[in-house]
Parts: structure tokens; C-alpha cells; sequence
């Protein structure tokens, strides 16, 4: 994506000079369609060409169990009983919301790896990553992942490739029943709005669009049955807001944290001018290589889709 | 489907029952999302586990697997007794005021001509309608007469009182009754309920009856015909239709023209017996055609072999000995040793058969075994040992096993049939890999061959295979065009057609209207004639205007028959040809032809004052509540347990031990003793598919196995806490016939059910694990499954079945 499409770098404080005037754009995903087939999750993985590990059934239909470096979005299911006796299965899709004041970009100490495009799409850019995970600490929703392969930071992009040449993200593409759409931000509210009257009139008193203020509204909104009570959904957040920590980092203690640096540095070239230079031993150990980040699975660079299921 | 994928969408009520759409039709699930966003329906599931289908329902309801009659003659009771029934369709589109013959009874369970030695009703002769001095059905309009269609029917259903039908069904009395009166509202002309099933309907021993319950309350609501109702059966694979289209069943021919018997070695009479003459005075009875069907159908096979002289090559034809092969047959024989050699084309059955160890017992006896597929099958490694999954001794088998790799659809191209009888081409996005090659290769090779041994060698009876048409350009490799050519059919010489137009020698067909039982006309399948025009490739379209706004998109491919989106449209309309409501038109007389939003299924130049009536394939020209002698249990649709019954009785006859249990299905001696009772196996199993997985295919793709990777069983959490099953446990469940071992998932969505003043759990087991593929290895679940099936279809028992549930 251009220069120009980008709104927000991590640790930057300089201002763009110019910015693309671009219309927001939102996923919405409607969790009264969804019927939890995981097309979704399945076309994530075949546009951004992830692979995760075949693993386990431990007792739900969740699978892959979490998200992870190569599972950007999954299917959480939970079972819920109404106080009427009724039985629902609700079903959410769950990933990166793209929120209008991102959490992960205020968290993170790396100028330009997370970055925020003018239509709203949060991205990483892995590039710059530095693998220390304040993402993780930013997100009000849990969703960064760090790779186990390459130590950098993984999530949703919201398909910003297929978003900049003017196609809908693959998971909306795929959706066979239409739970998940994408526009504008106000075309999806708009839709939403239609959405909610049908839903009161089956019943559903307090359906509702998730869009939370917390983090000034997010790129990713749900409608839910019950939008009083988010957290039947999996655990989504009542009222998000960015972890009082990344305040803190980016309030009082970034300045103090920066004054601390500068005084180490100091000390270390008073240190120098006095003492000189460290003499290494000669007879000292090679580094021991980190074979976590360093013995990449051949299977990242020689991946083929056609090839894995055919001798 | 009597309907078709985006009609869904002018449904006011959808009524999800023996399926599961959302999970194993997602893609088609979508004209529900349609009906429910755009045309504000309601949504009903009834099942035994509250799937994902039920998550995005209006109303859920649960039932014991197996007891959908039950559930659906409590309807039928419930709108005879509450008068929700859409009168005018009724009484002049089916067959209530039909006298029925004196001989037909039904007591304690049991109908009239009943061998209780043979398991078999040999006497249907019964079963038929009082004919007059003219050779028509007598009728009585007033509906008053006790032997009349409608009052059989009404005193047939009238022991299913909503109570015994809750008791049968596990159904809470009052969710039946909240689902029965907003199933009752779409007796209103201008409202519409669409029934979708699939194979939680087929698979039981009684699952032709239930699918003709299903199509009993939809004429009596006045749903059959219209848009956004019918009775509509999601097809599994994406061509099954095609496949029974095309006559792949051990009786058929294609088209559903039938094989004959040993006893019919005369085709005059094997003519006559198909070409039914109209029963009631006007109507059409379309089978009077038969002959025109047969004769193009064998000029096609066999062209200037098949002559007026020799019969149109009728004894080229083989004669069944006994009804039919089915598969359950053949694997039976099979286990008898009666069977060498098996040719396996695209079908995996030690994994879709029922019960596992039974079908490698029979393998094992195999001399050679030809497995014909693009993956590595279980069938084709059923020899290999692969620890508890697989446990065989390999040494001890001794078949030898040859695999042909194929090619799977998307590397070639063609047509397939889907659910709607929408024929669409496809083109290939890829070519096969290494040596596959496309079945239509590996047949014509194989009969090339065969035909040159004949030629070389003679044999018993070379003729079918030597006299047989092979116009094809590349003799070893037919191209799909030059098949789908032939399929529609061709002038074989310059003829004349009922409207007078020449057809030139050699022309494509424009529908089976201009086939001949003179030999001028070849067609390979009359049903598909109308396909391939000289106009080109029909089945190619991809227009999907809908000029109407009633979701039929006449231009989009091709459907058979004669491009008809919704099969028995002229019923949409009033008897004086005027659609019963606006908003549901269809078709319509305009004062000189019957047209419309879609291809009137009928005689387009008849006025409704003539009096034809829709169902135009009927000698009668109506729908049959009464199904006459054409089902193998009965004319009328009656609840029996299944074979392996959770209660032992069955709360209609409970006294009659014959009547336990479908006394007509499919069941060998020898399966007897394989079948287990409650007090052994005390839980209800049912078996399905999930929607990560396709069969079992897509357990060879990654995607797949990463979405759904381990084999697991589905237990209620009343049960679980009972036999002290937490999620996540491994447990065993095992039937009479072997066992299985899986990851429990234990939920609220199975929950213990009243059923006969007792309380029944039931259990949900997936099918698509296997030993072969790149998911975590499992068992086959059909090693459960009994071996045993439908009285008219044959189809396996898969859905309702006894097991015991142990922690491991």
C-alpha cells in the first residue's frame, strides 16, 4: 500500500505530509448468519498461504484451538441457555477488529511495524517487528501472535493486499451465507441497522451492534443477539480499552525510560574513555545458535498447495 | 428437489427436517439467509441434536432418530382434525375422492397381503383403486364414501393423537404443537412451507416412507407445485442426481426407464406393462410415451444395430433375476464368496457401507479388487494393518488389489446434475496429476479391449458388447461434448415432428417431445433431451437474469426436464388456470397457452376447462395420497421403530411383535444375530457428516484436517455426568458389531428425551475419520452401523442404530 494510504506508524511522532482522503471501510460480521462452517477461517488460510499443525479435539468444535502466527481468525463456539430455557449455540468469528484507536500500534516500541492505513485497516509490517510482544499487551482482545519461526508478530490484516485493488477480504468473499460483508464503515452500519429490526422481530429484544467506543469503534463490528452481554460471546471484551500499562509506556514512563537510556549510554563511553575497550578471549565459544529462530522449517519456503496432498 | 436452490428464497417457512443444511449444504443454506432476510421466513429444525442448522433457526424441536413418521402423521392428523388444509388443491389435484379396492385392509400394524415367512407383501392386490365399467377410477366428490382415499387416510392417521406421537417422537408435547400450528398456517394459498432433507430421512429402514409423509403434508397444504415449497432432498455429492438420472441403479435404465425381469423376454409386453393409459378421462399419463423413450435410448447404444426387427435390440438388454442388485446384495453374495472380482469406481464402501468388518470379510474373498479413484482409499488399503484402526491380518488376505488413479471433477470437464436437475458444465481448472487419467479413459479402454477378446476369442454372448455404437473421433477417448451430444439425442434421418417441422438427419434434439419409437431418433437419456440443442450447449448458460423476480433464472444452465425449474407447476394455478396468489405465480393460462416465470410442466395448449391435471406423469393425472402398490410396505406411510430399538416396542402395535419393525426392509438371515437390544446397547446412535469434512475426501487436505483433525462422539451432558465423561475424555462406543474409539464432546445441545414413559440419550457420531489422509487416524464409523436397509431403496439404517458408551 502507498505511503500515502498510511495515517499512523508505531513509534512515530512525525506527522505524514500528505494522506490519501480515503473512506473508512468495515467487516461486519453478523453472528445471528453465521452458522460456524468455517469457510473463513479456511480461505484466511489459503489467500495468506498459513498452514497450521493438524491438532487435537479436546471436547468443542473449536479448532484450531487458539489463534496463532498461522491461524489469524477462528470459529469460537459456545453454548448458551437462555433464562427462558432456550438453548442457542452462539457462534464468533474471532480476529483482529481493526480498531479506530489501535492498541497494539500505541503499545508498540518499533517505529513502522504496525501501521494504520487511512481506510482504517490496521497492519504489521513484519519488516520492522522487533518480536517483543507489547502488541500482545495493547490488544484489548487478545489477538497478536508471536511466530515460533521467525519471533515477529502475526494477525489479520483485514486482506489489505485484496482491500487495496479493490477486492473484499477473503473471508468476506467466501462466506456462503452472507454473514459477513464489507463497505464503508457507514454503509455496514447502515446494514447492521436492517439487520437489528429483523432480529427484534424473532425475538431478540437486545440485538445490537458491537462497534465499541473504547477503542473509538473498530473496522470489524459484530451484530449480535445479545449485544447487552458481549461476553456470552466467547469472552468478547463488555468495554474494551487499551491496557492502562501502554498509558503508562507511552505517558510517564516512555520519557523516563528514554532519559534512563540515554544515561546508560553516557555511562558506557565515560566507561570507554576510562577503561577502553573490552579484549575478547581467544579461546571463547562460538554463539550458540537459537535454532527457534534460526532453523526455519524448510516447509515455510518450499510451501505448495497442489503438492502437499499428492505424492 | 420437486423444487430448486434459489427458490428457497420464496419460502415462507422452512421446515429443516432429516438434514442438515446449513452444515452439509452451506453454500445452498444461503437461499434460507435469502427467505429469512428478504421475505422475513421462519425458520424450523427438528432434530435429534440441535446442529448448526438449529443455531440460526426460529424454532428448534428435538426428535428420536426414526421417528419422523410419527411426527409427521401427528401433522397430517392435526390438519385433517384442526381443517388446515388448502381445500380447492386438495380436492382437485390429489386423489382423496379416490374409491379404493375392498381388498385393502390394515390391522395391527400389518396391511393387507403380508407373508410374514417371505417378510414380504406378495399380495399388493389390494393396494389399487376401484375401477369403473370405462376403465377409470371411480370416485365420490362428497368424500363421504368410507373406502374413499380421504377417509382411509383420515381414519388411518387418526391413532397419531398429539400425545403418542411426543411419546414416540421424545418431542415435548408442547414444542410439537407450537411447530404443527405454524406449519398448519401455510394451508393459505398464498403462503408456502419448503421441506429440506437428506439423508437423516434416507438412511433408516423405513425412509421412502418418510420422505411420502413429508409429501403427503405438503399436499394437503397445498405446497407442492409452488414456489418456495415441494419436497426437496439436498443431494449429497454433487452429482448423485446425476447419477440416478443416467439409470447407475442395478434396475434402471436411463431416464427412469426400467430393466426388465427374467419373466419379461417378450418386449412387446415389457412395452405394454410401462405405457401407462390415463385412469381418469383426460389426463395425460406422460408414460403412454415409454416406447419413444426406450427405442431412442437403444438406437443411441447400439444405432443401425438396434432394428423394428430384432426389437430394438431388446435381448441385448440383461434380465434381473431377482428385483435388483443393490449394494447390500452385492456385498452380501460377496460374503458367500459368490462374487471374484469388484470393480470400485469412485466409492469408498468399507468406509460408506454398513458395518465394516462385515464388508472386509466379504473383500477378503475377493480374487482381485479394482479400486478407480483419485485418493488413497480405505477400500484400496483395506488389506494394510494400521494398529486398532485397522486391525486385519494382511497376510491372510489374499485379493489382489489394483489402483487406477483418476482424476477428480475439477480436472475434467463435463456437466453435473445438482440437487435442482440443474445440468451445468464446468470446464477443468487443472489436469490430473502423474498417471491419472479420466474414468470416461479407463472405461473405453477397458471395453475396447473387452471387445477385442470377443472378436478374438467369441464367447457366450458377444453381441451386446460387439454390436454396441462407438462413434466416437478418439475411439480410446471420448470427449465430454461428444457424450453430452449423444445423452440429448439426434436425428438418425430426416423426420417429421408432431408440429409438422422437418428435422434434418443428424440435427440435435430439441426435446424429448421429438423423440420416436420408430427408430429415426437417438437419445441417451430422454429426461436429459433439450440439453444440447442445435443451438449449442445448453447446460453452458450462465444468464441469471430472472425477468420475473421469482427466483427461477430460466437462462441459467439447463434443467431437466424440458428447462422446468419446479416440477408439477401447472398446480400453482386454481383449476381455472389463474395462480392461487400473486405473489407466488408461476405458471398461468393467458386464454391460449400456459406460460409464466417458468416452463409449464404440462401440456402448454390444454385449457383448465378440459380438465388435465398437473401431475401429468400419474395415469391419473392427480398426486397419490394413496401410493397404490409402487411402496413395498404399504400405501400409506406407518411408524416402525428401527431396527435396533432404544424401547423394544413399538408404542402403535404394541402388542404385535411383527409390526416392531419396517416388516417389509431389507434384512438378511444372516444379519439377524448381529443386531443388538437395549438392555445391551440402551443408547440411540445416529451417524452424520460435519461440515469441515466432505465424506471422506477432504480428510486428504490440509485445510480440512486442520479444521476438524480428530475423530470425536457427541454426548449430552445429562448422560455425561452419568457415566462420568468430561469433555476432551476418550471414550469407546461399541454396537453388536464392533467398536469405536473418539474424543468426547460433551454438550447441551443432545439432551435425554421422554420417550414410552422412559428416558432415552442418544449419542451423535461423525463419519469422516479414517486410516488414510492427513487427519489424526480414527475408526470407521460405520463399523457401528447395521447391515440392513430400506424396504424399497435398500438405502442403509445409518441414522438410527444401539450402542453402549464407556470411558476409556
Amino acid at each position: 500500500m502507498a505511503s500515502q494510504d498510511i495515517i499512523a506508524r508505531s513509534a512515530t511522532t512525525t506527522v505524514p505530509s500528505s494522506v490519501r482522503n480515503q473512506e473508512e471501510v468495515a467487516k461486519l460480521i453478523d453472528t445471528t448468519k453465521c452458522i460456524g462452517c468455517k469457510a473463513c477461517q479456511v480461505a484466511c488460510s489459503e489467500w495468506n498461504e498459513l498452514r497450521d499443525d493438524v491438532g487435537h479435539n479436546l471436547g468443542t468444535y473449536d479448532n484450531p484451538q487458539d489463534l496463532s502466527a498461522d491461524t489469524w481468525t477462528l470459529m469460537r463456539f459456545t453454548e448458551h441457555e437462555t433464562d427462558a430455557g432456550n438453548l442457542e449455540w452462539l457462534i464468533r468469528k474471532d480476529g483482529c477488529m481493526h480498531c479506530a484507536e489501535p492498541g497494539c500500534l500505541a503499545a508498540c516500541p518499533s517505529p513502522g511495524a504496525i501501521i494504520k492505513h487511512a481506510n482504517g485497516i490496521v497492519d504489521f509490517d513484519q519488516d520492522h517487528c522487533i518480536g517483543c510482544g507489547y502488541c500482545i499487551t495493547g490488544c484489548p482482545f487478545n489477538i497478536p501472535r508471536i511466530s515460533q519461526k521467525d519471533h515477529k508478530a502475526y494477525k489479520c490484516t483485514l486482506c489489505s493486499d485484496r482491500v487495496e485493488v479493490g477486492l473484499e477480504p477473503a473471508c468476506v468473499k467466501t462466506c456462503p451465507t452472507g454473514a459477513i460483508v464489507f463497505g464503508s464503515k457507514e454503509d455496514m452500519k447502515e446494514h447492521a441497522a436492517e439487520r437489528i429490526v429483523d432480529l427484534k422481530s424473532r425475538g431478540f429484544d437486545h440485538a445490537g451492534l458491537y462497534d465499541p467506543d473504547g477503542v473509538g469503534g473498530t473496522h470489524v463490528m459484530y451484530v449480535l443477539h445479545h449485544a447487552d452481554t458481549p461476553t456470552l460471546y466467547a469472552g468478547l471484551p463488555g468495554s474494551p480499552t487499551i491496557s492502562p500499562l501502554v498509558e503508562l509506556w507511552k505517558g510517564v514512563s516512555k520519557p523516563l525510560g528514554l532519559l534512563a537510556m540515554g544515561l546508560a549510554v553516557l555511562a558506557g563511553f565515560f566507561h570507554y574513555v576510562r577503561v577502553g575497550p573490552q579484549l575478547v578471549e581467544e579461546d571463547e565459544l562460538p554463539p550458540l545458535k537459537d535454532p527457534a529462530v534460526h532453523e526455519v522449517d524448510p516447509s515455510v519456503h518450499t510451501f505448495d498447495p497442489r503438492g502437499e496432498d499428492r505424492p | 428437489m420437486t423444487n430448486h436452490w434459489t427458490d428457497i428464497a420464496n419460502a415462507n417457512l422452512i421446515l429443516v427436517m432429516g438434514g442438515n443444511a446449513a452444515e452439509a449444504h452451506p453454500c445452498g443454506f444461503k437461499w434460507v439467509t435469502e427467505a429469512k432476510a428478504h421475505n422475513k421466513a421462519r425458520l424450523i429444525v427438528v432434530d435429534p441434536r440441535f446442529t448448526r442448522t438449529a443455531s440460526v433457526a426460529d424454532y428448534y424441536a428435538p426428535i428420536r432418530t426414526g421417528t419422523d413418521i410419527a411426527f409427521m402423521g401427528g401433522l397430517i392428523n392435526y390438519l385433517l382434525t384442526e381443517d388446515k388444509i388448502q381445500h380447492e388443491y386438495v380436492r382437485n389435484y390429489t386423489d382423496v375422492s379416490f374409491i379404493v379396492k375392498a381388498g385393502y385392509g390394515f390391522e395391527d400394524g400389518i396391511f393387507s397381503g403380508y407373508d410374514a415367512a417371505k417378510r414380504a407383501y406378495t399380495d399388493k392386490s389390494g393396494w389399487g383403486y376401484e375401477l369403473g365399467e370405462d376403465g377409470f377410477v371411480k370416485t365420490d366428490p362428497s368424500l363421504q364414501d368410507p373406502h374413499c382415499v380421504y377417509q382411509l387416510m383420515k381414519q388411518h392417521y387418526s391413532r397419531y393423537n398429539i400425545e403418542l406421537a411426543s411419546q414416540i417422537c421424545g418431542m415435548p408435547v408442547d414444542a410439537m404443537q407450537k411447530i404443527w400450528e405454524e406449519i398448519a398456517t401455510c394451508s393459505q394459498p398464498g403462503k408456502t412451507m419448503t421441506i429440506l432433507y437428506a439423508l437423516g430421512w434416507t438412511q433408516h429402514s423405513i425412509g421412502s416412507q418418510i420422505i411420502r409423509s413429508a409429501a403427503m403434508v405438503q399436499l394437503l397444504l397445498g405446497n407442492v407445485g409452488m414456489p418456495g415449497g415441494g419436497v426437496n432432498a439436498l443431494r449429497g455429492h454433487s452429482n448423485i442426481q446425476g447419477l440416478t438420472d443416467l439409470g447407475l441403479l442395478s434396475n434402471s435404465l436411463p431416464g427412469y426407464l426400467t430393466l426388465p425381469g427374467d419373466a419379461e423376454q417378450d418386449y412387446t409386453a415389457y412395452i405394454t406393462k410401462r405405457t401407462q393409459m390415463p385412469l381418469r378421462p383426460g389426463q395425460l399419463s406422460y408414460w403412454q410415451n415409454y416406447s419413444k423413450f426406450h427405442v431412442s435410448l437403444m438406437k443411441a447404444w447400439y444405432r443401425d444395430n438396434a432394428t423394428l426387427e430384432n426389437n430394438w435390440a431388446y435381448d441385448y438388454l440383461p434380465k434381473l433375476d431377482i428385483p435388483n442388485y443393490d449394494i447390500l446384495k452385492v456385498f452380501d453374495l460377496m460374503g458367500q464368496g459368490k462374487v471374484n472380482g469388484y470393480l470400485c469406481q469412485g466409492f469408498n464402501p468399507i468406509a460408506a457401507l454398513p458395518d465394516k468388518n462385515r464388508v472386509m470379510a466379504a473383500l477378503a474373498k475377493l480374487k482381485w479388487l479394482v479400486v478407480m479413484d483419485p485418493l488413497s482409499t480405505e477400500t484400496s488399503e483395506f488389506w494394510r494393518h494400521v494398529g486398532p484402526y485397522n486391525d486385519v491380518d494382511t497376510a491372510g488376505i489374499q485379493t489382489e488389489v489394483i489402483r487406477l488413479p483418476t482424476t477428480c471433477f475439477a480436472e475434467e470437464d463435463g456437466s453435473l446434475v445438482n440437487s435442482s436437475r440443474w445440468l451445468q458444465w464446468h470446464w477443468k481448472g487443472a489436469d490430473g496429476p502423474g498417471e491419472a487419467r479420466t474414468d470416461v479413459q479407463i472405461m473405453s479402454e477397458l471395453f475396447l479391449r473387452l471387445r477385442q477378446r470377443y472378436q478374438a476369442k467369441g464367447g457366450a454372448y458377444p453381441d451386446p458388447i460387439l454390436k454396441l455404437s462407438w462413434p466416437y473421433k478418439i475411439a480410446d477417448e471420448p470427449s465430454p461434448e461428444e457424450l453430452a451430444r449423444e445423452i440429448n439425442g439426434y436425428a438418425i434421418a430426416d423426420f417429421t415432428d408432431a408440429t409438422g417441422a422437418t428435422i434434418k438427419g443428424n440435427a440435435q434434439l430439441a426435446g424429448f417431445g421429438q423423440l420416436k419409437d420408430d427408430g429415426s431418433t437417438a437419445s441417451g437419456c430422454w429426461i436429459f433431451c433439450g440439453s444440447w440443442t442445435e443451438t449449442g450447449n445448453q447446460m453452458a448458460r450462465r444468464d441469471n437474469s430472472d425477468p420475473y423476480g421469482m427466483h427461477q433464472h430460466q437462462g441459467w444452465a439447463w434443467a431437466w426436464p424440458a428447462n422446468r425449474r419446479i416440477l408439477y407447476n401447472r398446480a400453482s394455478a386454481d383449476p381455472q388456470g389463474k395462480p392461487w396468489d400473486e405473489k407466488k405465480r408461476l405458471v398461468w393460462w393467458n386464454g391460449k397457452a400456459w406460460g409464466g416465470t417458468d416452463v409449464p410442466d404440462f401440456k402448454a395448449d390444454s385449457p383448465p376447462e378440459a380438465g388435465m391435471n398437473p401431475f401429468i406423469m400419474n395415469p391419473e393425472g392427480i398426486a397419490r395420497f394413496f401410493a397404490v402398490d409402487k411402496m413395498n410396505e404399504g400405501p400409506f406411510p406407518e411408524h416402525y421403530e428401527p431396527f435396533e430399538t432404544p424401547i423394544g416396542i413399538n408404542p402403535l402395535h404394541p402388542e404385535n411383535k411383527k409390526a416392531t419393525s419396517n416388516p417389509a426392509a431389507r434384512i438378511f438371515d444372516s444379519v439377524w444375530d448381529s443386531l443388538g437390544v437395549a438392555k445391551d446397547y440402551p443408547y440411540a446412535a445416529t451417524s452424520y457428516r460435519l461440515t469441515e469434512h466432505f465424506h471422506f475426501w477432504s480428510k486428504h487436505c490440509k485445510l480440512n484436517a486442520i479444521a476438524q483433525p480428530e475423530q470425536f462422539v457427541e454426548i449430552g451432558e445429562v448422560l455425561a455426568k452419568e457415566k462420568g465423561i468430561v469433555a476432551g475424555d476418550r471414550v469407546r462406543v461399541s454396537s453388536k458389531r464392533g467398536h469405536i474409539e473418539a474424543v468426547a464432546v460433551v454438550t447441551k445441545r443432545i439432551r435425554p428425551l421422554q420417550v414410552n414413559n422412559q428416558v432415552v440419550h442418544q449419542i451423535g457420531i461423525p463419519l469422516h475419520w479414517g486410516f488414510t489422509g492427513l487427519t489424526r487416524h480414527g475408526y470407521l464409523t460405520n463399523t457401528l452401523v447395521p447391515f440392513l436397509g430400506d424396504g424399497n431403496t435398500q438405502t442403509p439404517e445409518s441414522k438410527s442404530f444401539l450402542v453402549n458408551v464407556e470411558k476409556v
